[in-house]
């Protein structure tokens, strides 16, 4: 089942420091406000998620949805 | 990965601005740039441009424990990203500017003389007198310089301290410039505040 990393918006700092280590670059900071992760490209790594110094990454299985 | 960037090297920036300081105090007045460049990008282009790519602090919490596993990479207390703290630290932090000015005021209009020593985190005196050679420049000139040469060294050790603690960056949670600068970009998307 494929993973996918989901953002928390109202904690999200916009540091992109998630941004600057996704080995796919599937993350944009969206207007110096919030990640925004596409989820098409997001291979399921968690390397974001173990990065982001506000943890507001979670890993999701694509049917939680 | 992706492949490296000429703004990739920023961090050094970092480390150049404080070995400059340490040989001349005036130097210190260069840390405007990281003042001002995040704000412009912020307000001109609603973005957060220098955070994500050109900030070279950001880049060296996240450079060194790459280089010299220095971190402990553990998820810092949640309240450290809070919105409390984060709009309290900027408050503060800002408090603390308006009185690096105030202090900068006084040597300028005479009512106090040039204080050769940077406060670190606002308590402990250091004598600095070496980095500056009377006369060279007004003084409040100089008077500034030490005061904001603090205010950076200050935030810089604070930044240290919980790159060591938790994740690399957690600095750049509660960072007065990063918190300022996404309260623009949010005004600018008219998104409400968290
Ligand atoms: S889980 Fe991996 S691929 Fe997906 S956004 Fe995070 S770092 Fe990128
Ligand atoms: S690392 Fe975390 S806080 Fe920073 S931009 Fe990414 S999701 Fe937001
Ligand atoms: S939050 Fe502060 S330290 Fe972090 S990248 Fe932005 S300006 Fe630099």
């Amino acid at each position: 089942m494929k993973r996918f990393a989901e953002v928390n918006k109202a904690r999200c700092v916009s540091c992109g420091a998630c941004a600057n280590e996704c080995p796919k670059e599937a993350i944009t900071i969206w207007r110096g406000c919030y990640a925004v992760v596409d989820v098409n490209v997001c291979v399921g790594c968690g390397v974001c998620s173990r990065t982001c110094p506000a943890g507001c990454i979670e890993m999701r299985l694509c049917d939680e949805k | 990965m992706r492949s490296k960037r000429w703004h990739d090297y920023l961090y050094l920036w970092t480390i150049i601005y404080f070995v400059l300081g340490l040989f001349n105090i005036l130097f210190a007045w260069l840390g405007m740039i990281d003042f001002l460049v995040p704000l412009l990008f912020a307000i001109i282009g609603g973005n957060k441009y220098f955070c994500n790519k050109f900030c070279g602090r950001g880049q060296l919490f996240a450079f060194l424990p790459k280089k010299f596993h220095c971190s402990r990479h553990q998820q810092a207390p949640s309240w450290l990203s809070s919105s409390a703290f984060r709009y309290g630290f900027l408050v503060f932090f800002m408090m603390m500017f308006a009185n690096v000015c105030w202090q900068t005021w006084l040597v300028f209009g005479g009512a106090s003389s040039l204080n050769e020593s940077i406060r670190l985190l606002w308590v402990f005196r250091v004598p600095f007198g070496w980095t500056y050679t009377s006369g060279t420049v007004p003084e409040w000139i100089a008077q500034y310089s030490f005061g904001l040469y603090s205010l950076m060294l200050t935030s810089a050790l604070i930044g240290l301290i919980v790159m060591a603690l938790y994740r690399p960056r957690t600095w750049c949670t509660f960072c007065p410039m990063g918190t300022m600068t996404q309260i623009i970009c949010r005004a600018k998307t008219k998104k409400p505040l968290p």
